[in-house]
């Protein structure tokens, strides 16, 4: 009883001193010191080079293998992908049931994701059935068979999938943005309609598959909580197979960016949503102003409290979201805003992006502004380290992009020292309408 | 095994604090009891609209957003048909920031005409991209009217309709929020590199001298136990022929809903599955199907849907669909299959508490379920199911009359 009313009397005592209306004290995290935690390299026996993150409290892992597969290597359209996906499909020993019963008795992952110059495959699984799962997986890169019937099918619902996608005008629009950034002759630009199904071939599969797996490039990252093993344990499986050691080379192929620049599709005449893509061909990550530019695109719109977001959403409810950011892309990359809008106010939409730029040409960025910024990208950087897989994510990007760990500590340099006068200076070089494209699909 | 310690504040605020001095973060994660299930039936879609309008400023505080930010902090929120969840992290120095914030949200908000109006337009294009821009986007709005009479879970988090949102009022956000946004009806969990001492301190400064509030009881009607199948056909604008299968299931504590999710992992779970084995490979009578539940609170759906390949009648599908469904009613799984769905689950929870804004989530979930420690007994529950109980589990679920059927036609 004492207890409880001397509670409630402190209680009453703190609200008086409370005053909600002031902030606590901040901590800036423009102000920490940032380390991106290490990453051990070690290599197999055939010369593949691995890297690895020992790090985490669970007992899982990921183990990723990353062959230089992409389609920037394909003759044909899909045909990458195509490989890719169907790796799991069927061994010599195996067939498409028995790989995947395989990998989920042991409540494991098996994913395969085809990028431009890449194509991985990636397992998530407890540490304890590693061992269980590795011979499974090297299996995959020198005796899968792509049967006949797996392909059959394959095509057939791949190409209901795009049917049902192509009724979306996010879908259609995603895809023709960057045929207009890259030409549809490059990697970047290509995409698929159903005849590109239609026109697979097992035998190519099978000689694409030859060339870029099994006697291909590969780097493997692994992560988590490893084994104390690993090194034994990969090289045993996988040291002695035929991959070559990868040297990260890029393929490069010039774009052919469209003339016109504007374009207005009616994509379904009763939708009641636009979706917009406004974008422009950008350097890629070792281009000096990447780094700069990576904040003024947080400004932008990179972010819930960027200028985008809140004029275009938090004042003029406009649209449920909207984004800038600056493509992933090895070779060369684009800036590109996203958005989808309600029909009838696609164009006012539209125009106020382009306000937006204009402030930021024409306007120095304030330093209440600035010093936000500085502090969410620092926070989010922090927060985006915490935990093996973020870690080994922020090395592979470093290292599929030729760049080393001073990249993130002069990115992290950036962020705390660039000026509002370069912030403005980079605006005005790449925030031109003129040098955009704009595209509105219905 | 995941720690926590736990107090409550006299205002009836729950409070629990997971330890993890690993990682350089803090995460301030508040679940309210009340969710789309609490709604006004003609009023629908407000326990979302109103977590947008959670945002738009508190009677202190201007703006939400950017205090946090400046913090170096990221956050979100969501609604379910059961509760609403605000969460945030930022770098641990920083906790402070975010018991201001949030815990001036629970005093009041600013209740601003203008956020409003906006967050009403905000919801009403969020509705539009999700549910009507898209090719089968209307599906589970017609599936839950069908499969609930009675409860409310027959609508959806974002509402009925666009009009209930359009009509929204600053007095129903007013009513809305002084009835369920208070201490008696919320539960706090702190997370990361923090310290429980500093936590209780810090609880007891910001949220100790907010008013207790009325616990709000739920009376809402329980759906009546279904006594005949149904069916809907649609036809509409899409590519593709689709089915859509439901049965109800037991509530998320009842022994049932730990069976029923194991029955979904051997029907739908990955491509070793029965559904995908036999529908989309051997008889490539589906492109896609997919088999899942909403892991809800009251007594939920067992769904099994998927798009017909071109050309295959719906009668053929669904007379294969149930050939499945009644194979796994007759018929013992085997020791390997109840393993392999066991062996996922252990899995699947060892990955998600990989996160500390998972555990923090997680957490507060079992805290509004009756005991955050049910947690840390999740994968015994599983563990301990027997194929005997899949058995006889799935003879009572998939009983016809217990089924509901939605037919979805491409017009072309």
């Amino acid at each position: 009883m004492i207890l409880t009313t001397a509670i409630r009397c402190t209680t009453i005592a703190r609200t008086k001193m409370l005053n909600r209306k002031q902030a606590p004290h901040i901590y800036d995290p423009v102000e920490f010191v940032l380390n991106l935690p290490p990453c051990e390299k070690f290599t197999l026996d055939n010369g593949v080079d691995v890297y690895a993150v020992n790090a985490g409290e669970e007992e899982v892992m990921l183990a990723e293998w990353v062959f230089f597969a992409g389609n920037s290597y394909e003759e044909q359209n899909i045909l990458a992908a195509t490989t890719n996906f169907l790796l799991k499909n069927g061994t010599k020993h195996k067939t498409a049931f028995a790989i995947s019963e395989h990998f989920e008795f042991y409540g494991a992952y098996l994913n395969r994701h085809c990028y431009n110059e890449t194509a991985t495959v990636s397992l998530h699984c407890l540490t304890k059935h590693l061992s269980a799962l590795l011979p499974v997986v090297a299996e995959m890169f020198t005796e899968s068979i792509f049967p006949e019937e797996e392909l059959a099918i394959y095509k057939q619902n791949q190409k209901q999938r795009l049917q049902v996608n192509l009724k979306k005008c996010d879908f259609v629009a995603n895809r023709l943005i960057d045929e207009y950034l890259f030409g549809f002759d490059h990697p970047y630009g290509r995409y698929t309609s159903t005849e590109d199904y239609d026109k697979l071939q097992r035998e190519d599969i099978l000689k694409f598959y030859q060339q870029y797996y099994t006697q291909g490039k590969c780097i493997l990252f692994v992560a988590g909580k490893l084994p104390e093993d690993i090194k034994q344990q990969l090289n045993n499986v996988f040291g002695k197979l035929s991959f070559k050691p990868a040297t990260v080379d890029a393929v490069n192929i010039p774009a052919t960016p469209a003339k016109e620049k504007k374009y207005e599709i009616l994509n379904d005449p009763n939708g009641v949503q636009g979706a917009i893509r406004i974008a422009r061909p950008f350097p890629n990550r070792r281009h000096p102003d990447f780094p700069k530019v990576s904040v003024l695109n947080n400004i932008f719109g990179g972010f819930f409290g960027s200028r985008l977001m809140s004029n275009i959403r938090e004042d003029k409810g406009y649209t449920y979201g909207i984004h800038s950011y600056l493509q992933n892309h090895v070779q060369s990359s684009s800036w590109m805003i996203s958005t989808e809008a309600g029909r009838d106010v696609c164009r006012a939409t539209i125009e106020e992006v382009y306000k937006e730029m204009e402030g930021l040409r024409n306007e120095i960025v304030d330093q209440e502004e600035l010093d936000l910024v500085r502090n969410f990208m620092i926070g989010t950087i922090l927060g985006d380290l915490d935990g093996p897989f973020q870690i080994i994510a922020r090395w592979k990007n470093y290292i599929l992009n030729n760049l080393t760990e001073d990249y993130f500590y002069n990115s992290i340099n950036v962020i705390k020292t660039v000026s509002a006068e370069e912030l403005q200076e980079v605006a005005k070089k790449y925030l031109n309408p003129e040098e955009f494209y704009e595209l509105l699909v219905i | 095994m995941i720690h926590y310690n736990r107090f409550v504040l006299d205002n009836g605020l729950r409070v629990l604090v997971h330890e993890d001095h690993s990682t350089p973060m803090a995460v301030v994660n508040i679940m309210y009891d009340v969710g789309a299930k609490d709604e006004d039936p003609n009023k629908t879609g407000f326990a979302h609209l109103f977590e947008h309008l959670m945002f738009g400023g508190s009677i202190n505080i201007p703006d939400y957003d950017e205090p946090l930010q400046r913090a170096g902090g990221e956050n979100n929120a969501y609604t379910t048909n059961d509760l609403t969840n605000y969460y945030c992290q930022l770098p641990a120095q920083n906790l402070e920031t975010a018991f201001w914030l949030e815990s001036d949200r629970m005093l009041s908000l600013a209740f601003s005409e203008k956020s409003l109006e906006v967050q009403r337009k905000v919801v009403c294009e969020e509705f539009k991209e999700h549910y009507i821009n898209k090719p089968y986007g209307d599906a589970w709005h017609k599936m839950r009217a069908l499969a609930y009479q009675q409860h409310p879970y027959r609508w959806m988090t974002i509402g009925k309709e666009l009009k209930h949102v359009e009509d929204a009022k600053i007095e129903d956000v007013k009513h809305f929020f002084f009835k369920h946004y208070r201490p008696i009806n919320a539960i706090l969990v702190v997370a990361g590199n923090v310290k429980t001492e500093e936590v209780k301190t810090l609880a007891e400064k910001w949220f100790g001298s907010i008013e207790s509030g009325e616990k709000y009881n739920r009376n809402i009607p329980s759906e009546p136990k279904q006594t005949a199948a149904r069916l809907l056909e649609v036809t509409a604008d899409v590519p593709l022929d689709a089915l859509y299968k439901t049965w109800h299931i037991d509530s998320r504590l009842e022994k049932g809903y730990y069976v029923a999710d194991l029955i979904s992992e051997v029907l739908g779970g990955g491509t070793s599955s029965r559904l995908y084995q036999v529908l989309v490979k051997e008889k490539q009578l589906f492109s896609n199907i997919e088999c899942y539940h909403f892991g809800t609170v009251d007594k939920g759906l067992f769904t099994i849907e998927g798009k017909l390949v071109k050309g295959v009648k719906m009668q053929d599908a669904e007379d294969a669909v149930n050939e499945i469904v009644s194979k796994i009613q007759s018929e013992l799984i085997s020791d390997i299959e109840l393993q392999k769905v066991k062996n996922k689950t252990e899995s699947v929870i060892a990955f998600e508490d990989m996160s500390v804004m998972n555990r923090a989530n997680s957490l507060a979930f079992y805290e509004l379920l009756g005991d955050a420690d049910l947690m840390n007994k999740e994968l015994l529950k599983y563990q301990e199911i027997t194929s005997e109980e899949i058995l006889e589990y799935s003879k009572q679920i998939f009983d016809p009359n217990n089924s509901n059927t939605l037919h979805y036609y491409s017009k072309n």
